[in-house]
């Protein structure tokens, strides 16, 4: 045995050979994030909301870049128009006063029958008279009447059993009308006798409306007859003739504002809160816990229509801004409790153990192991959490707590909605169906998220 | 058991004090006072409102005042209908929004097990697919959106039909309540045929039916016996929640169908800032809550023996 000291160089203490198939990573290596995404897309439900969700934020946002209509701008001429792109007007002399007369080429008849072309300005009848008649009810119907004989609201009644006419002038719209003229016995009973003419309305316009709304260019000189065309309301207007493409697009602002930012408000408040309490732990971590469990025990939307009361909203403001602060204040305890309970589990991992081991401070342990690993638990409570501010949005606003007018609101055009519902169903159904729409999109993609983010939380398929 | 139940009842009442005393600081901390919203008034008339409402005196004697008269079960007179007491309001319309409320729980929970154990026993096959989109909608769709359209669409079967299938608005019958319950709870059922259909399939593959199926039970026995009897009881832990739910859905529903229910006479009190009727059906209803919340966590530890109550 020869003690003779070697000399060790560097070189000696690097790798004999380079052998990289020893380790038997085969695949690319993934982050967990990866892992999530590739995942999520997959789920072709998830990937459908995405697109849908982008698709709302660029109606929100940029379209009121391309559709530049005021939404608060009323048009009392043009209130609760169908939705459509029908809006050519015929130019018309001004209204007179008519005397009854027929009117040069119409055709007088025994029955009921027009005494002029029947326009949006009036619509004029002369009729007859019915033999052993006492008298008439005039009708309108916008359906033909059936052979029940209900013909709902009388317009006119006449004592008279001679000749006589009438002329309608409300609220006249470019359709057709279904006029009855029902006869009356001696006691003033309407009989079965009646005589019912159909009249197509045509939209018209006077020239001097013309001018007034600026139709046409200021050096054109149309005349009688001529056609012009009305401003355009693809999504028919609201019952104060405001646009409902440019309503809903406003509405679509405030919805997904408080649906974006309060739930990362409440949910960031929640986050430090049950972070703090569980990293802390004990005495401190039992108080926060049970100041949380009061205002958990606060009923939610009771409070929230309390805090609006409260607010109250000053004349112009929209009434967003308490909204946004009541739901942070009444919604965070949900986000702290799932988040405390994530951060105590965490804090008994053996990897957080060798990391305080290795030296790390309490801050650095919060930062880069804690908050990391509660991130997919988070992302989740948050898309779920967006929904549920739009559900409340809406719900207060219906309510007539939310938004002031003239903002708007898809809740409180919802609202709206319902008082014309029958004749103009358009008014609650774009509103309604947006809701419904963007709630069911965060709805799938928070079902989504939960399936490729934790799989922990998976739900059973 | 009764130690127990003594425990949770003692945190109820803490937790409505509570919520009496925020509604107490809530509604005193709003701007100016209930009064000055009024028409013009002389300085006598408003001393005498002032002194009617107790608001002459300091907010401290005036919070004792409230709660001395809340423990008597006293919520005080309404500001908009002077000789109106809140609690004959409460006592007047309550029972309606409680008949409304309970059929609509019915509906929601005999609804949610049943579609719920359906979609788990066809699982991935079309009646689950079908059902589970319809859960996805319902639990997308707010309550005042279904109440809209149920409406819309009984009319238009009404005048299909020529007749009146169903009264369209109003309260009084049976068949007034049919279709507001329906719609109020839709949203609940779809949320509780969810939980039932997860609870289910976990059920479907457990131990006890497998040895269940072993021994020959037949299969309705089995599903009755067996899977039903324990997959149900998820969906009572979540009842409290979903009457909390079913509650406040009962506001629009009842603004929306014309029911003379607490929910409409609420939101109606909250528009014309009726101040005390606001403070007692916001307490009252918080009460209630609360104490719904404890029956069915009482009424889960006496289904469930293996949950033990401490």
């Amino acid at each position: 045995m020869s003690d003779s000291p070697v000399a060790l160089t560097p070189e000696d203490f690097s790798p004999l050979l380079e052998r990289p198939d020893k380790h038997g990573i085969s695949r690319p290596s993934r982050s967990y994030w990866q892992d999530a995404w590739i995942r999520l897309k997959k789920n072709r439900r998830a990937i459908l909301s995405l697109w849908m969700i982008v698709a709302l934020v660029a109606f929100a946002l940029l379209g009121p870049l391309l559709w530049q209509v005021d939404p608060a701008r009323q048009d009392i001429d043009q209130i609760s128009q169908a939705p459509g792109v029908d809006r050519s007007a015929i130019i018309v002399a001004p209204y007179s006063a008519w005397d009854g007369s027929l009117l040069p080429g119409m055709t007088a008849s025994p029955q009921l029958h027009l005494a002029a072309p029947p326009t949006s300005q009036a619509v004029r009848l002369r009729w007859e008279g019915v033999p052993g008649a006492n008298g008439y009810r005039l009708y309108r119907n916008i359906f033909p009447i059936d052979d029940q004989l209900a013909f709902g609201l009388p317009i006119a009644e006449f004592p008279s059993a001679a000749a006589g006419y009438y002329e309608d002038r409300l609220d006249l719209r470019p359709r057709s009308y279904y006029y009855s003229l029902v006869a009356l016995d001696q006691n003033g009973v309407p009989t079965t006798e009646h005589q019912t003419l159909e009249a197509e309305v045509v939209r018209v316009i006077t020239l001097e409306e013309v001018r007034e709304r600026g139709l046409v260019a200021a050096e054109s000189m149309p005349g009688e007859g001529d056609e012009v065309f009305l401003a355009l309301h693809p999504l028919g207007t609201d019952y104060l003739g405001r646009d409902m493409l440019a309503r809903l697009m406003a509405g679509a602002q405030v919805s997904l504002f408080i649906g974006f930012v309060a739930p990362l408000l409440y949910v960031l408040l929640g986050v430090v809160y049950g972070s703090v309490a569980g990293f802390l732990g004990g005495r401190v971590d039992q108080v926060m816990m049970r100041f949380a469990d009061f205002v958990v025990a606060l009923p939610f939307l009771l409070f929230m229509i309390l805090f609006q009361v409260v607010f109250g909203i000053g004349p112009g403001e929209s009434g967003i801004l308490p909204m946004l602060v009541a739901l942070v204040v009444l919604a965070w305890p949900a986000t702290a409790r799932l988040v405390r309970g994530q951060v105590l589990q965490i804090r008994e991992e053996a990897y957080i153990g060798a990391s305080r081991l290795l030296g790390a401070r309490s801050g650095y342990l919060v930062w880069r192991h804690m908050i990391p690993n509660t991130l997919g638990v988070v992302l989740v409570t948050l898309t779920f959490a967006v929904p549920s501010a739009i559900f409340t949005e809406a719900f207060l606003s219906f309510i007539g707590m939310g938004v002031a007018p003239p903002t708007a609101s898809w809740g409180s055009m919802s609202n709206e909605g319902l008082a014309t519902m029958l004749t103009h169903p358009h008014e609650l159904i774009f509103p309604s169906l947006l809701i419904s729409v963007t709630v069911l999109a965060f709805n799938l993609l928070g079902d989504g998220l939960r399936d490729a983010l934790d799989v922990r939380m998976r739900s059973v398929e | 058991m009764w130690q127990y139940t003594l425990k949770r009842l003692l945190q109820g009442v803490i937790t409505v004090w509570f919520i009496a005393t925020a509604t107490f600081v809530a509604m005193h901390s709003v701007p100016g006072d209930p009064l000055s919203g009024q028409r013009a008034m002389t300085e006598g008339i408003r001393a005498n409102l002032e002194a009617r409402y107790g608001l002459d005196r300091p907010v401290t004697e005036q919070y004792f005042i409230y709660m001395g008269n809340l423990l008597r079960g006293d919520f005080g007179i309404s500001f908009t209908q002077q000789n109106r007491q809140v609690n004959d309001i409460i006592r007047e319309h309550f029972p309606v929004s409680a008949t409304l409320g309970v059929l609509a729980i019915l509906f929601a929970a005999l609804g949610g097990v049943l579609w719920g154990a359906l979609t788990a026993l066809y699982r991935n096959r079309l009646p689950d697919t079908i059902i589970m989109f319809l859960v996805i909608l319902g639990i997308s769709v707010p309550s005042f959106v279904f109440a809209a359209l149920g409406q819309l669409g009984l009319v238009s079967i009404n005048s299909l039909l020529g007749t009146s299938l169903l009264p369209v608005a109003g309260w009084g019958t049976v068949s007034h309540m049919i279709l507001p319950a329906l719609v109020l709870g839709m949203g609940t059922m779809a949320y509780l045929t969810r939980l039932m259909r997860s609870s289910m399939l976990e059920i479907i593959n457990s131990d006890y039916v497998r040895t269940a199926r072993a021994k020959g039970l037949p299969p309705a026995r089995i599903f009755t016996r067996h899977q039903l009897r324990n997959a149900i009881l998820p969906v009572i832990t979540v009842l409290g929640p979903a009457i909390a739910a079913i509650t406040t859905g009962g506001f629009v529903v009842e603004l929306v169908f014309a029911i003379p229910g607490l929910g409409r006479y609420f939101v109606q009190a909250v528009q014309q800032l009726d101040y005390t009727v606001i403070m007692g059906t916001t307490v009252f209803y918080g009460a209630f809550l609360v104490f719904m919340v404890i029956v069915v966590d009482l009424l889960y530890g006496w289904i469930d023996p293996r949950v033990r109550l401490q």
